[in-house]
Order: C-alpha cells, then sequence, then structure tokens
C-alpha cells in the first residue's frame, strides 16, 4: 500500500490520516513516505500512524486575523507551547505587527503590564498565556486586573483532544476546564471549538471586556484549532465590533438624586473609579463647580485635579462630619467611606456622618456580581441608588442641576465655594510645612523623595503610574494633577507584584504619546518579578523608575508591629520576615544586569535631584532608567 | 480614611485635660540617645518616621515640640486611634521618658518657604 501524497494544503488534516503499512517509516512528510515505502521490506510490524501536519494556511492564521480586526496594538507574552501555532502565525503571517509581541519574563508580568497598558490607554492589550501552567503563574495579576475593574483580553492555549496530545508534556498542560481556575475573577470565559465560532467568541469577549463594568475575559485557543488547516471551503468571516454604549442612571433617579444635591446646604462628592477617561473627569469638575461641592478622592483613578479649590480630601473627616447628602461615585466601598473601622484594643465601628444624611450612589459594580471573592465590601445602605454608569450618568446630573439653579442658589454655593477655596490653600501650604519635617534626613524621608521627583518633572508632559497610598498620598499633596493620564490608581486587588509591570505597560501606552512616565516602585514589590525591567530595556520602553527602597515589605513590618504590641511581647522583633536586609538589595545592579540604566543606592537627599534629572535624560532618549533611593518607611 | 483617626487622637491628646495627664506620674529626665534608639528598636519609626516627623497618614508628627510626657505616656497605654497600644510590659515608664527626650532633641527642619523646591 502507497501512503497518499497530500494534496492542497487547505485542507482538513485529518483526512490525511493514513496508516503507513512499511515498518521502520515513521511520520515524515508523503514525498519521504513514497520513497521509504517503495524500498522498506514486508514485515509485520505493527502500522504506525502518520499524521501530516504541514500546511499553508493553519486556522492559527484566521484566529490572527480575528485579533487583528479587534485593533490590538500590543501581545504581551512568555512563550509557551500551547500557543505555539499562535505565535507562528502572529509572526509570519500577521508580520509581528499590530499587534506586536512584548516578550515577558512571567504571565503575571504580562498581564500586569496589560493593566496598567488599560488604564493610560483606554483599551485592553492581548495577553497570550501558556495552559494551565502559565494560567497559574498569571491568576494573581488577573485577579488584580477583575477587582480594579480593567480590560484586559487574553488568549489561553489548551488541548481538548487527548489523543492529538504528546505524551507527557501536553497531558500536563491540558485541562478538561482550564479556564475554571480563574473564572471567578474574570468576566467571561470561552473555549470555542471552530473556527467560525473563534471568530464570534473573539469579537464577543472584547466586547464584554470593553463594557462597563470592565473586566479581564480569556478565551481558550484550542491548539488543534491553531493548527489544523483551515477546512477546505470554509466560509469563515469575522463579526463587526461595535462596543455598546454604557448604561446612563434612570431619568427618575437622576432627578432625585439632582434635587437631593441641589437642595441641601452640604453636598460632598465621593468618587474612586469615577472617570474613565479625561472627559469623565471633565464633567466631574464641572458638576463640582456647579455645585461647590467638595471631592473627596479615594483615588481608585485619576478623578479630580489634585490642586482643585473642591478637593479636600485632607479635611474628609471634618466634610464628611457636617454634610447632608453625599454622592457616591464608583465607590466599591461606600461603607467604608462613612464609618471608621477600629480593629486594635476593640474591634469597633463608628459612623462619620450623621445619621441624617442622604446617601446616593451611582455605580455600575451591581451590573455584574460574582460570589467567591469578596471584593463586593460591607453592604451599601443609600438612599437612592443608581445602577449605572458614573461618567456616563454625570453628564445627566449636571443637566438636571442646571435646570433648578436659580441666582440665590447660586450665590450660595458660591459663597460655599470660597470658604472651600480657602481652606484648600491652606491644606497646600501644610502639605508642604509637613514635608519639611525630616528633610534632611537619611534614609530619605518619603515627602523629600515625592518632592524631589516633582521638581524634576513639573514641567514635563508627565505621567504618574504607581500607587499614592503606598507614598502616602504625598504625590498627590504636593503634586499638580490635572490630567487623566497623570495618575491611574492602584492595583485593585492589593496583590503585591503588580506596580513594576503595570508600569512598564502603562508606559508602553504612554511612549507614542510622548509622555514621561513615572514610577515610584516599591523595593518588596519590584523583588516579585524584577525580570519586567528586561522587557522595558529590550523594547526600548522609557520608563523613569525611583524606587522606594525602605528595604522592608513595610505594610507587613506594621503589621507585625500591631501584633507585637496586642499579644503584649517582642515589640522589637517586627522586622523578622519583613525587612529586606542582610544583604541590601542593589537595585542599580539589578538595573544594570537587565540593560536598564540605573543609579544609586542613593542615601543622601542633597544627591537625590541630580540622579532624577540624569535619569530623565536617559528615559528622553527613549529607554529605561532607575534610581535606587534608600527611604523610610511611609 | 481612617488614618485620620490617628491624627485626631493625638489633636486631642494634645489637649488632654490636666486630670487625665495626671493619671501618669512623670518619669525622670531621660537619656535622649537611649530613647533615639529605643524608639528605632520597638517600632515607633515605622509609623511616625526615623526623625519623627510623622508619615503622613501612618502616624502623625511627634517631634520637635512633643506633647508633654504624661500625655505621651497615657496614649501610648491606651491609644484611641489606630496606633497599637505599649503596655508598661514592654516598655516602662522610664523607657517612654528617653525616647520623650529624644522627641525633644530632634531639632526644627527648615522652614518649607526656605526650601527653593517647595515654594
Amino acid at each position: 500500500m502507497n501512503p497518499e501524497k497530500p494534496a492542497a494544503p487547505a485542507v482538513d488534516r485529518r483526512n490525511f490520516l493514513k496508516r503507513a503499512t512499511s515498518a521502520g517509516t515513521a511520520a515524515f512528510v508523503a514525498a519521504a513516505q513514497q520513497s521509504t515505502a517503495d524500498a522498506a521490506p514486508q514485515t509485520s510490524a505493527p502500522a504506525a500512524a502518520v499524521e501530516v501536519l504541514t500546511t499553508d494556511r493553519p486556522g492559527a492564521d484566521f484566529m490572527v486575523d480575528a485579533i487583528k480586526s479587534l485593533g490590538f496594538e500590543y501581545i504581551a507574552a512568555n512563550p509557551g507551547s500551547s500557543f505555539r501555532g499562535l505565535h507562528e502565525s502572529m509572526i509570519n503571517y500577521g508580520g509581528n505587527l499590530n499587534p506586536q509581541f512584548i516578550t515577558c519574563c512571567h504571565e503575571e508580568s504580562a498581564v500586569a503590564m496589560a493593566h496598567g497598558y488599560a488604564k493610560i490607554e483606554g483599551k485592553p492589550m492581548c495577553v497570550f498565556i501558556h495552559a494551565t501552567v502559565g494560567l497559574m503563574h498569571a491568576s494573581m495579576a488577573i485577579y488584580n486586573a477583575y477587582v480594579d475593574r480593567v480590560p484586559i483580553y487574553m488568549l489561553l492555549g489548551n488541548m481538548m483532544n487527548a489523543s492529538t496530545r504528546r505524551p507527557a508534556l501536553d497531558f500536563v498542560h491540558s485541562a478538561q476546564d482550564i479556564a475554571a481556575m480563574v473564572r471567578e475573577y474574570v468576566k467571561w470565559d470561552d473555549m470555542p471549538m471552530s473556527l467560525e465560532s473563534f471568530a464570534e467568541s473573539a469579537v464577543r469577549g472584547y466586547r464584554i471586556a470593553m463594557t462597563p463594568p470592565t473586566m479581564p475575559v480569556l478565551l481558550v485557543a484550542d491548539i488543534n484549532l491553531q493548527e489544523d488547516p483551515v477546512p477546505a471551503g470554509a466560509n469563515l468571516r469575522i463579526p463587526k465590533l461595535t462596543l455598546p454604549h454604557p448604561p446612563q442612571g434612570d431619568s427618575g433617579a437622576v432627578q432625585e438624586a439632582a434635587k437631593l444635591l441641589f437642595e441641601c446646604e452640604h453636598p460632598v462628592i465621593v468618587v474612586d473609579r469615577s472617570a474613565r477617561t479625561q472627559a469623565g473627569l471633565d464633567h466631574l469638575v464641572e458638576l463640582a463647580e456647579l455645585l461647590q461641592a467638595p471631592v473627596l478622592d479615594q483615588l481608585g483613578r485619576m478623578n479630580f485635579p489634585s490642586r482643585h479649590a473642591l478637593n479636600q480630601y485632607d479635611r474628609s473627616r471634618a466634610v464628611l462630619a457636617e454634610a447632608d447628602v453625599i454622592l457616591g461615585l464608583e465607590l466599591l466601598d461606600f461603607w467604608g467611606v462613612v464609618n471608621s473601622f477600629r480593629d486594635q484594643l476593640q474591634r469597633s465601628s463608628t459612623p462619620l456622618v450623621k445619621p441624617e444624611a442622604k446617601l446616593i450612589s451611582i455605580t455600575v459594580s451591581d451590573l455584574y456580581m460574582k460570589s467567591n471573592y469578596q471584593d463586593l465590601h460591607r453592604f451599601r445602605e443609600v438612599d437612592v441608588d443608581i445602577a449605572a454608569d458614573a461618567e456616563a450618568t454625570v453628564p445627566l446630573l449636571i443637566e438636571a442641576i442646571k435646570r433648578m439653579m436659580t441666582p440665590d442658589r447660586r450665590r450660595a454655593f458660591d459663597a460655599r465655594g470660597a470658604k472651600l477655596a480657602a481652606t484648600r490653600q491652606q491644606l497646600l501650604e501644610k502639605a508642604r510645612d509637613d514635608a519639611s519635617y525630616g528633610w534632611d534626613a537619611s534614609p530619605i524621608s518619603v515627602a523629600r523623595l515625592c518632592a524631589e521627583v516633582w521638581d524634576a518633572i513639573q514641567h514635563e508632559d508627565w505621567s504618574f503610574v504607581s500607587y499614592s497610598k503606598y507614598l502616602s498620598r504625598w504625590p498627590q499633596r504636593l503634586w499638580d494633577f490635572t490630567k487623566y493620564h497623570q495618575f491611574i490608581g492602584g492595583s485593585g486587588g492589593v496583590g503585591i507584584g503588580y506596580n513594576a509591570p503595570a508600569s512598564v505597560g502603562a508606559a508602553l501606552a504612554n511612549r507614542k504619546h510622548g509622555r514621561l512616565t513615572v514610577n515610584i516602585q516599591g523595593d518588596g514589590d519590584l523583588m516579585y518579578a524584577p525580570g519586567v525591567l528586561w522587557t522595558s530595556a529590550h523594547h526600548k520602553i522609557p520608563l523613569l523608575s525611583i524606587v522606594h527602597n525602605n528595604r522592608a515589605y513595610h505594610a507587613e513590618v506594621m503589621q507585625a508591629q500591631l501584633m507585637t504590641n496586642r499579644h503584649n511581647r517582642g515589640v522589637d522583633r517586627a522586622q523578622t520576615l519583613t525587612s529586606l536586609t542582610n544583604p541590601n538589595i542593589d537595585f542599580s545592579g539589578l538595573a544594570k544586569s537587565l540593560g536598564v540604566y540605573g543609579e544609586g543606592p542613593i542615601t543622601d537627599p542633597k544627591d537625590l535631584g541630580a540622579a532624577i534629572r540624569r535619569a530623565i535624560a536617559v528615559v528622553k532618549r527613549g529607554e529605561p532608567a532607575l534610581v535606587d533611593v534608600v527611604s523610610q518607611g511611609r | 480614611m481612617k488614618r485620620h483617626l490617628l491624627q485626631i487622637a493625638f489633636a486631642v491628646l494634645a489637649g488632654l485635660s490636666a486630670a487625665s495627664a495626671q493619671k501618669a506620674a512623670a518619669p525622670s529626665a531621660g537619656d535622649a540617645e537611649k530613647g533615639r534608639q529605643l524608639y528605632l528598636k520597638i517600632g515607633c519609626w515605622e509609623c511616625h518616621g526615623r526623625q519623627a516627623q510623622g508619615g503622613g497618614y501612618t502616624g502623625p508628627r511627634l517631634a520637635p515640640d512633643p506633647t508633654p510626657i504624661e500625655g505621651l505616656i497615657w496614649y501610648v497605654r491606651q491609644p484611641t486611634g489606630d496606633m497599637p497600644p505599649y503596655t508598661a510590659k514592654v516598655v516602662s515608664d522610664q523607657e517612654l521618658g528617653d525616647i520623650y527626650a529624644f522627641l525633644r532633641s530632634v531639632p526644627r527642619p527648615p522652614a518649607a518657604k526656605t526650601i527653593p523646591i517647595l515654594k
């Protein structure tokens, strides 16, 4: 029996599965099989299965078409054999352009890069993830993005057909329900088993990820679907992508909220992940100025200008105490805003607002809920609850209040605003005064560190991509934040290891805009996956990283201290397990070893400004740079 | 936001009534160097900064011009904010006196208005 020569490549390879009867012949291409069969001796050896795998048109090519249709700029990935088909097609068929691969050293870094990217660019980055083990690596970063309500588009390899798996490796890298391990913290997942359904799922997934509440989605790309030829005569098409408009609040409820805000004497606006765009920020400013209401920014996003006269965060307790109406915009934890919780000698909670204060919530969170992970926080007990997107609803609220406006109320609002403006200036003066204490200290105070960074960047088009709460909010206290891209909030899930890769992802998004991306980088966070520094060097991603090197997991230092005190023993031992000393980590050396410009450790605050400026010069050449600053805790 | 509790608590502390303050007996004059070492050893710096300059939202400024020693001892024993309590078992009144001496020794920083990058 002669093995058949494969015909045109655009035929399902299953049609080519033939039995080779010649002993010693194995899986070779057809031409080789032909010559071998002619010469082979007739024996009784068992038949070997031959499956011809060559094709000019693998399914992955069509998958690449579908992926390209979604407008991705980049694919962050650590290579993995479970997406080798897609990998090859993206390079050779797709030209490694739009999207382009970004080589990552860890799947967690890849997803966290996409997390930072999305918060700057306002759209998802694609991430390819290796089956089972790669997804396990990625899982913490996925959880962060889920809690932070950030869209990420993930493609995951897997092989459902056990008979085509390579022995050993493919079995341990396959699962019956591979998305199960992250299903509780992705918005949607799917495992299409045909190219037709892949295209639909690819577009559907993008749409789901981008519909508020935005979240990560996961699409499983079966290995055989990637590597098998596109079926002959297949009528494949990619559906059109149309993003839904985010939901606006019910008109009656918006009117009710507007009336409460308009008629009260002390309205307060509290925001967390309120703004998704510059327009969202601008509308919030308009609303606050219309009402002349103080704004308390929880820093989930760049919601409100830091030096605006109505930004009253540093007076939060006083502002809340006199509030008669509180408008919460995309607050994940409204209860935590209006209550204090003490976990010390006794566990207790105390309301921070008057009992008669009316609470209004506008959040899209309730439109997509899951049960297991408890990021739903305490119950939100409010008076007007609007299940809608805050950014989309604020303009309606503005119009409703404008319709009510009278000259008398306008005067009253302006008088309220004048008082707030006076206090805002005092808050700025106080922040500067506070920053002067410990000014010449070594280790360098966090206030001095942030002041030096601000002095160096303030005349640039800068983008600060770190979380300020670990910096005692010094950037917001001292810097002048006005634009949406100047701040991106935190990790969401408070999973350490987020900041370093997220900052690289944000810098990648900022690169084409020519912005100076600034990262004040925790030492403990950087040590989770420092390989992302190499990624920034390899892809020439300009990023200024200032290592806030307090040589500890400082939050945990304080937690360990709390326990020793609570248990009345060993109050001098909180450093055990929590410090990063002996040896001290040489972050400058680490950076240099990974191809990144490095300076430090800087211990004398007088040396800091010049070091930052030298690093900025490197970044302006289009490269990453790092300055290691030996700093105080917070 | 709950960090404000601590700040408020210390504000209250500064204005403690004489009656409350009298509950804690003032220790003899402390040793500033011993106090500095203790301040670092038992973790005060973690929230209040190494020069007691305050840690923003983690803990208020303690120096220069610390609150009176009686008030300091009273608060350390029974804090009302997020600060963990330090009982006499883990730090004595005399040791707190040393810490107080250290806090008194911390020099006043240059005025913010004289620091060019803070203007």
